[in-house]
């Protein structure tokens, strides 16, 4: 094997790896957004949340 | 009395929707500036030369280096969280270390598959127990196993205080790493860049390398405040379906 080989599999991992990590936080972030605008639009709060416009006692 | 507002400024800070605030202003700004980072380094590292001995395969130091660097890194910062979850039971601190977990394990798996890579053309082994390797390997296997305390507890508080005191007990093989080179007789080479007396490395080759270095670092930070982020809306989730569950029950009780 030649010393190209070797450079190209280290970058080639190191990248994937990185861009795992990268798409893993991102989904995950995603995700978790959704789940929290699905909760808020079925009228489940934060007790500490900022009430919505118009609901104001 | 400065002392006292500088308090109340970092005590405001570790607020958890205040860090939201803050994560969603700096996140845009920080992944441009590694994107950037990464194009300088990714075009200075093949620019280059390659070295008189090692030839090209020298620009595998290029990630190696940075993601080892970073290994320990996010370990000592794992380590800071931890006694905030341990001192102060801050809930920030909790989700810092629990959220930097699979990120270290990730660079770990960086400098282990890369330095291995390197090791055969250039020691003729892909591996030796020498004190460096078999200590970062170590390091690679407290990663998992954090990873695994803290998925394996329902309770957040709990997990993290337990994982607080790993973390604590674990930081006894950051130095161990540093300095395994200097202690013991192995086949990974000395410490060439922080050393007493300074780098020993050419500029040719130490300019890539710290802006490599530079790159994999805001590519940490970037990621662990969006993780730090996520943890944080995944609790709030939980909160809230709790919050729905306990609701309910109380409607069909008033209906019983």
């Amino acid at each position: 094997m030649t010393h190209t080989f070797y450079i190209a599999m280290s970058y080639g991992i190191a990248a994937l790896i990185s861009l795992c990590l990268i798409t893993w936080v991102w989904l995950d972030g995603r995700a978790r957004a959704k789940e929290l605008a699905e909760l808020e639009a079925s009228g489940i709060r934060r007790r500490s949340a900022p009430k919505p416009e118009g609901k104001e006692a | 009395m400065p002392q006292i507002a500088v308090l109340t400024k970092l005590t405001d800070l570790a607020n958890p929707t205040r860090f939201l605030g803050l994560a969603s202003r700096l996140l845009p700004w920080m992944a441009g500036i590694t994107a950037i980072l990464f194009a300088i380094g990714l075009y200075l590292s093949f620019a280059g030369e390659g070295d008189y001995q090692q030839g090209m395969t020298v620009r595998i130091m290029y990630v190696h280096v940075p993601a080892a660097w970073l290994s320990m890194m996010c370990y000592s910062v794992m380590a800071a969280s931890a006694i905030g979850t341990l001192v102060w039971r801050h809930p920030l601190a909790d989700v810092s270390h629990k959220a930097a977990a699979p990120l270290g394990a990730a660079f770990t798996l960086i400098a282990l598959a890369t330095g291995s890579l390197w090791g055969k053309p250039m020691w003729g082994t892909w591996w030796v127990w020498d004190a460096r390797l078999t200590s970062v390997f170590v390091l690679f296997l407290m990663y998992l196993g954090l990873i695994a305390l803290n998925r394996a507890m329902d309770d957040p508080g709990k997990a993290a205080r337990v994982s607080a005191v790993l973390i604590l007990v674990g930081f006894v093989n950051i130095p161990i790493i540093k300095f395994s080179v200097d202690w013991w007789n192995t086949l990974h080479q000395p410490a060439s860049v922080i050393r007493m007396g300074g780098s020993t490395i050419d500029s040719t080759f130490l300019w890539p390398l710290l802006i490599m270095a530079f790159a994999f670092t805001m590519l940490f930070f970037t990621l662990h405040i969006a993780a730090m982020r996520n943890e944080i809306w995944r609790r709030r989730v939980s909160a809230q379906r709790r919050m729905a569950a306990r609701m309910a029950g109380q409607t069909s009780e008033k209906g019983a």
